[in-house]
């Protein structure tokens, strides 16, 4: 098992806020790994810090290292926009630009100054086509992607996300605002997306983490309580904790 | 609950009348505009009052041509959009996205003061320190000219364009911007790309409280502009439509031709606002829809 990001002794300060505490972790690559815990427990704080969006808080402080591919990705080398672009996100909420379906696809290619107009749109068909929304809005491209459905949005944000062909697919509660049909798309859609990227979730649903998770860290108060394969995870927890938390004692 | 009930009805009746106040003015207003405008007009003929290229109020034979005044203020405004709205807008963008906190609150102080300057101080400023400048740097003879009305009158659009600006940029939501970040765009690009195209139309209402604010301004411009009724040229004396009308108004007897005329004068001022805003309305409509 290759690892594409790896944590260590990473602590995160919000101003006095000791917000993640000692993490360690090492995360596999082609794989899903679901991140659980309740809430403020820092998973999302965790997760803004592997693409350092958490750059953009001010009075954040950061200790400890996060590699990626064994490179610090704090180090002064570090071109923090490159890493953004191997380490795509999804947002909690669907945040389509207000501008057409292809030109939300084509935004990131575009932006890394990619021109030439047949290869834009065979970019942007086949992000569509990964994130399994291209029959849904092919006869529809120069729409607005503001009048698409919220499932729909959140599946072209993938798409947008995957147009900059990135690495690693960070994703935040990105169904927590879904239906279940649309929820159980994006499902089946991260399924699929592993096969060739590392995506890492977090998730308030335990019956998702355990339905498409390879490996379950579960968080508590800004530490990192347990990390293990999903199925050890939920059939033996070795903390009580984690016991108490998967089995709905708490949270 | 019958006394509350009156009392509502009472108090939104107060709220319709002070609302009707407004559009009566408006109201007034226009059909004052329109009744004393129109009789120098019909004497003048249209074409010769609009296309006239002479105005010679007091001559022996008067002469009443308004288009070196229309032409004036057109070219005013647009020098003044031209310097104004670029300063403006990249004002606001650094204001609302770039800025820390500090800098913005002395930014921002500044802008208010500014715009809280009587128009009487900008025409004086101009008048002893932006006149005798250009007549120094470009070697003329007066600096009191086109060029004097446009630097001042783009100052004086510049609170305006900014605050709308910003106020509009930081309305963008922050989700926007966040995702196009996450992307690898850098934050100017993001700015660009994802923030200003998100704020357009505020930024055309800017735009058009610009224009609006430049056409209108007779003070400021009367004494940096030499006042004289000339074909408009950069580096001479000129007149716009609002001074045309505020110069002679007080030595213009009532009921005379020449006063009727002052009233076609602020006649076809007032279409020309109405005209800029229906335009950048229609504009604005235009792109909500998109």
């Amino acid at each position: 098992m290759s690892s594409i990001l790896t944590a260590e002794d990473l602590n995160l300060w919000y101003g006095e806020t000791h917000a993640l505490k000692n993490i360690n972790m090492e995360i596999p690559d082609k794989s899903i790994t679901a991140l659980i815990g309740p809430s403020g427990c820092g998973k999302s704080t965790f997760l803004k810090t592997l693409n350092r969006m958490n750059d953009l808080i001010p009075s954040v402080k950061i200790t400890g290292n996060v590699t990626y591919n064994g490179h610090s990705i704090f180090d002064k080398d570090t071109d923090v926009n490159t890493l953004r672009r191997n380490v795509g996100m999804v947002f909690q909420k669907p945040n389509p630009f207000p501008m057409s379906i292809y030109d939300n696809v084509a935004y990131g290619p575009r932006t890394h100054g990619f021109e030439n107009r047949v290869k834009l749109d065979e970019t942007v068909e086949q992000a569509l086509r990964d994130a399994a929304i291209w029959e849904e809005v092919k006869d529809r491209l120069k729409k607005n992607a503001l009048g698409l459905s919220g499932g729909q949005q959140q599946r072209l944000c993938i798409a947008r996300a995957l147009a900059v062909r990135p690495k690693v697919l960070l994703m935040d509660e990105p169904t927590s605002a879904l239906d279940p049909i649309s929820t159980s798309r994006i499902e089946e859609l991260a399924l699929q997306l592993k096969e060739k990227y590392a995506i890492i979730i977090v998730t308030h649903n335990m019956q998702q983490a355990v339905r498409i998770s390879d490996h379950t860290a579960f968080f508590l108060l800004g530490e990192l309580i347990e990390y293990g394969k999903t199925e050890d995870i939920f059939s033996q927890p070795q903390d009580q904790r984690t016991e108490d938390y998967i089995t709905g004692r708490f949270g | 609950m019958k006394k509350k009930q009156l009392f509502e009805n009472a108090v939104q009746a107060i709220f319709l009348l002070l609302g009707l106040v407004t559009v009566g003015c408006v109201l007034l207003i226009t059909v004052y505009l329109i009744v004393s405008g129109i009789p120098a007009i019909r004497e003048i003929g249209l074409f010769n009052f609009l296309f006239g290229k002479e105005w010679a109020s007091t001559a022996e034979e008067p002469k009443y041509g308004i288009l070196p005044f229309i032409l004036t203020s057109v070219y005013g405004t647009a020098g003044a959009i031209l310097i104004g709205v670029p300063v403006g807008f990249f004002t606001g963008v650094f204001v609302s996205k770039i800025a820390g906190k500090r800098t913005r609150a002395v930014i921002e102080s500044a802008v208010n003061l500014l715009a809280g300057i009587p128009s009487v101080v900008y025409g004086l400023v101009g008048m002893l320190v932006l006149v005798p400048g250009i007549s120094k740097i470009f070697h003329v003879p007066d600096g009191a000219s086109l060029l004097a009305a446009i630097f001042v009158l783009s100052v004086m659009i510049l609170p305006g364009i900014i605050k709308v600006s910003v106020t509009a940029l930081d309305a963008v939501p922050k989700e926007y911007e966040d995702a196009s970040l996450a992307l690898g765009a850098t934050p100017d690009e993001t700015f660009f790309r994802v923030s200003v195209p998100a704020a357009r139309s505020g930024i055309a209402a800017a735009v058009v409280l610009g224009v609006g604010r430049a056409v209108g301004e007779a003070m400021a411009v009367m004494m940096v502009a030499g006042n004289v009724a000339n074909m408009p040229s950069l580096f001479e004396s000129v007149r716009f439509l609002t001074t045309a009308v505020a110069s002679e108004m007080a030595y213009s007897s009532p009921g005379s031709l020449q006063r009727n005329a002052l009233f076609s004068i602020a006649l076809v001022l007032f279409l020309f606002i109405m005209l800029i805003n229906a335009t950048l309305n229609c504009f604005l409509k235009r792109n909500r829809e998109k």
